[in-house]
């Protein structure tokens, strides 16, 4: 442990309303809920922040459940809960792939969905699915909530809309039409970082996001459009190619991950066929 | 409000069936915690950032990786190490007869992990139910086998007498 824990300071709200007044008035404060993440940092003694807002407490935040046809999962909901959500199993089932590929059990157990969107790493496993589904992010401050779509919330490398006093409440996931698709390529199966990330749907209007290929989760629009059209595979392949921009880093190349990109294009369309 | 460090916390949770009042500072790791104010060093520290679980321990039933929770997050819950098994565990015994122990750091947190599978998981499950779990010594298949015939007590008490005989 690199970080000294004396100086920090953990608030614990029991209640939302406490919680989004402690974020208003008493800011800034850094939320946590599984940790996952924010300890390693702190572990690593990289992590700058000295005040934290533990949103463990607050029970409502981690429920998942219908609102008439849309699916809303609480933020502090974990992979374990999404895993065992029949609601999330009938709806969004790539997103229960997504999640059963993260870390391995113990990080399943504490890792939260709000958290994987806050973190904002750029191969985070979740999002390119929550771009695909064309989730909408739920923030809530004291001033009321507001609704961002998730394709609008990262504005670069790990910055978003997201306003310091604000906390993600709940994803929103429309009803999706269409075959979905998830891929996830790292190292190894379970605790492995993702190389390249892939979810897809496979309707009129095909849709494709993807991971770990630039500084935030993308879709791919004139890939998309492209499929629309009836490009050939080797088509929308060298449209995929060109769309993209990964960088060279340490888990993997820029060139195999524009490759790797292509290739699982090509599975997805082949595999919802 | 200015920046003021959390004082100590008094957290009260049960830890191995017994309910305990335990101080500390609510973000200190639930790691320290169990190893430095509780004295029980069953829990090992390995990477430090959730990648190996060596440091497992079930919270609620469920494994977590120790040294990625704060202490104030064990306030009401259960929490179960290694010392909770009390050495005589089916799985314990099972580690020590099959050599699924080389150097023994991931051992208790694997012994934690395989305890949720129930008895006689099927491999599939086991292999994801300790992918969690790094062994440095590259014993995966002695731990398959040791969490495999763990529950089979047959086996163990004929091993047992095999061993014995041996020595």
């Amino acid at each position: 442990m690199r970080t000294a824990i004396t100086p920090l300071q953990l608030l614990e709200p029991k209640t939302l309303v406490t919680a989004l007044k402690m974020l208003r008035n008493d800011g800034p404060l850094t939320p946590l809920a599984g940790c996952t993440d924010l300890y390693v940092g702190l572990n690593f003694g990289t992590l700058p922040a000295k005040r934290y807002l533990d949103l463990s407490r607050l029970g409502p935040l981690r429920r998942i459940r219908m609102e008439a046809e849309t699916l809303v999962i609480g933020a502090t909901a974990t992979y374990t809960d999404i895993i065992g959500s029949r609601h999330v199993r009938r709806r969004i089932p790539m997103l229960v792939s997504a999640a059963r590929e993260v870390g391995g059990p113990q990080i399943q157990n504490r890792g939260t969905l709000g958290g994987n969107i806050a973190n904002g790493s750029p191969a985070g496993d979740t999002l390119p699915v929550l771009a695909a589904a064309e989730a909408v992010v739920a923030l809530e401050s004291v001033d009321g909530l507001r609704k961002v779509p998730f394709t609008g919330f990262y504005t670069g490398y790990r910055t978003s809309v997201m306003r310091p006093d604000e906390l993600i409440v709940a994803i929103e996931i429309p009803v999706i039409d269409g075959a979905q698709w998830f891929r996830k390529v790292g190292t190894r199966a379970a605790q492995a970082i993702s190389k390249v990330v892939m979810a897809a749907v496979r309707a009129s209007r095909p849709r494709v996001a993807l991971g770990s290929v630039a500084a935030t989760v993308v879709r791919l629009p004139r890939t998309e459009a492209a499929l629309a059209g009836g490009a050939g595979m080797a088509e929308a392949q060298r449209v995929l190619m060109d769309e993209i921009h990964p960088i060279d880093d340490v888990r993997s190349t820029a060139e195999y991950r524009k490759q790797v990109s292509a290739n699982l294009l090509a599975r997805f369309w082949a595999e919802t066929g | 409000m200015s920046h003021q460090p959390s004082a100590m916390s008094l957290v009260r949770f049960t830890l191995n069936g017994a309910v305990v009042d335990i101080t500390a500072h609510p973000l200190k790791r639930l790691l320290d915690v169990l190893r430095e104010e509780c004295g029980l060093t069953g829990t090992k520290e390995g990477c430090g950032e959730g990648e190996c679980g060596a440091c497992t321990v079930l919270v609620n039933g469920e494994p977590v990786c120790a040294c990625l929770v704060p202490f104030a997050h064990a306030r009401d819950a259960e929490v179960l190490t290694i010392e909770g098994l009390h050495g005589d565990h089916p799985l314990q015994r099972a580690f020590v007869l099959e050599g699924g122990a080389q150097c023994g750091i991931c051992t208790p947190g694997m012994i934690l992990a395989a305890l949720v599978l129930g008895e006689n998981p099927p491999i599939e499950k086991l292999r994801a139910g300790l992918a969690g779990n790094l062994c440095r010594c590259t014993g995966y298949e002695a731990i398959y086998r040791s969490v495999a015939t763990a529950w089979n007590d047959g086996d163990v008490a004929a091993k047992r007498r095999g061993a014995g005989a041996g020595a």
